[in-house]
């Protein structure tokens, strides 16, 4: 369980906070979505649930932040990366640059886990084939395509194993494909126990795979609630937030007084 | 007119072991605005790094308003081609938003009232022109990107490339850019567009040009490259029709790629 009460967050030398007042529960096993215009706080979010700050970007926090029942913000270091992975926006940052190899690469992280070697071995193949990638593993990860590199991110969070997940635009740089291979992943990872904060633009995503959705505008939750439910909110455009396909077509079709049955299957 | 050729374009990256482009044919037109899609790694990214010279053939030609690229610098080149990256932050290095659109206007000469105009106008276009003294850092991603598209637009030239415009953009950003696109076209300018996100390429594109593994495999409009005699093809490229033409073959309505075109669609059929 990973739990945020009362959450506000503030960068150092900011004028105002970027996250004011949030609360955010995490069950073991959930995926929850989390949308919002540019700038509303959805990757501060990111950092501050994933403990990076203020630990590593300086800044104020306030209210309480527990993962497991320990409270986070006094949790040594080694003790929340063994718990809890984040994926940031950006690949090139979270790329390890050391590593000659793609394999090495996903390998990384559950190496520094103390993961025993044929397991880590195992988890890396298993990682490249959830994200059907391969072909990339003898490849040096400087000589990928955007794309590729944030299939590799992915893949090395995947290889980890951590307990709780939190990714900041995940599937921005993706084709279609890809980001349903990395929806499918994600789906399988959390089936296993492990909670997911995931934050997205492509609502199409969040409205398959997860159960919650929230809505970030100027750093405050501003909608809160089932999936379905908070992705057909007649807000939505205000917030800046896309409204999911098969929504903006059927609302498309009414405006035009016509009538059309789209089917079922193609919005799952 | 023929505003940018491409001929037998092979690029093999310096490793050796990529064939990144495997004989590429593609003529655009003047005032064309073709998009460019395919799965992660296609060979879409190398493609654009061509048109400006950043990259040189392994063999093939590039045509640039038709003469030949090959013995034109960098520099001269960007004064016909415009290349905005998928990364902003390999482009961004100036210490304001005005400095970093200035940059390029300034480079191709232009000065006074001129470059003023050059990048007030561009500011505007992306949203930007309260944040020209702002560090481009102290800026989120998705304005940065708009800054990088800025950057390109100052400079006025025949030919805008952008790569992966949309990425990181919210629902206003994706709005703002397909403005972009749709201003540029009326100004005559020939726009070439990478993009993942199918509805905005359906929406705002004259043509649909599709690769995989370094090759083209369908060029034509959306309404060919969307229906469903493509389908197979998008398939094996990993990319996947927009979600309005889906329900519009599903429906028996035909190649719908847009939620406009299908509302048509339901209309036409309902007066029949």
């Amino acid at each position: 369980m990973l739990t945020l009460v009362d959450v506000s967050y503030r960068y150092a030398g900011g004028e105002s906070p970027s996250l004011r007042d949030v609360t955010l529960k995490l069950a073991n096993g959930e995926v929850v979505g989390l949308t919002g215009a540019s700038e509303s706080g959805k990757s501060t979010l990111c950092l501050v649930a994933s403990g990076l700050a203020p630990r590593t970007i300086r800044g104020t926090l306030e209210g309480q932040l527990s993962i497991d029942g320990q409270d986070m913000t006094s949790a040594p270091m080694h003790v929340l990366a063994a718990s809890i992975g984040i994926g940031f926006q950006d690949p090139v940052a979270q790329l390890s640059g050391v590593c000659g190899t793609v394999f090495e690469e996903i390998a990384f992280t559950p190496m520094n886990l103390a993961v025993p070697r044929d397991e880590v071995i195992a988890r890396t193949w298993a990682a490249l084939a959830a994200l059907r990638i391969e072909a990339l593993a003898p490849r040096a990860p400087n000589t990928l395509s955007g794309g590729q590199m944030q299939l590799v991110a992915i893949a090395g969070l995947l290889a980890m194993q951590p307990r709780h997940l939190v990714l900041d635009e995940p599937t921005a740089q993706l084709d279609p494909a890809g980001t349903a291979l990395v929806g499918a992943a994600l789906a399988r990872l959390a089936e296993g126990g492990t909670s997911i904060l995931i934050a997205e633009q492509k609502t199409d995503l969040l409205s398959r795979i997860c159960s919650r959705v929230l809505v970030l505008d100027a750093g405050r939750v501003v909608l809160d609630g089932p999936a379905a439910e908070v992705l057909a909110d007649p807000r939505l455009d205000e917030l800046g937030v896309p409204v999911p396909s098969a929504i903006r077509l059927r609302r498309a079709i009414d405006a035009a007084g016509l009538m059309l049955d789209i089917p079922a299957d193609l919005v799952a | 007119m023929t505003s940018v050729a491409l001929e037998g374009l092979v690029h093999v990256y310096a490793a050796g072991e990529v064939r990144a482009l495997d004989g590429i044919d593609l003529s655009i037109a003047s005032g064309e605005r073709v998009a460019l899609v395919g799965q992660n790694g296609s060979g879409k990214s190398t493609l654009i790094r061509h048109l400006n010279g950043l990259l040189r053939p392994t063999s093939g030609r590039v045509l640039i308003d038709g003469t030949d690229a090959a013995p034109q610098t960098v520099a001269a080149l960007a004064r016909h081609v415009a290349v905005c990256f998928q990364d902003p932050d390999q482009q961004i290095f100036a210490g304001s938003v005005r400095r970093e659109v200035v940059f390029g206007p300034r480079n191709l000469g232009m000065s006074g009232a001129a470059q003023r105009e050059a990048v007030d106008g561009a500011l505007e276009a992306v949203g930007l022109s309260a944040e020209a003294d702002t560090n481009p850092y102290d800026l989120g991603y998705s304005r940065r990107k708009l800054l990088t598209i800025a950057s390109v637009l100052a400079m006025h030239t025949p030919v805008v490339v952008l790569d992966e415009p949309t990425t990181g953009q919210d629902a206003r950003g994706v709005a703002r850019v397909a403005a972009i696109v749709e201003m540029l076209a009326q100004q005559g300018r020939t726009v070439v567009a990478v993009s993942h996100d199918m509805r905005f390429v359906a929406e705002g594109f004259d043509r649909v040009v599709v690769m995989r593994a370094g090759r083209i495999v369908l060029d034509g409009p959306p309404a060919d490259v969307f229906g469903r005699g493509s389908w197979d093809t998008l398939a094996s490229t990993f990319l996947e029709a927009p979600f309005a033409a889906r329900v519009g073959e599903r429906v028996g309505l035909g190649s719908t790629p847009t939620d406009a075109a299908l509302v048509a669609a339901v209309a036409g059929r309902g007066d029949g």
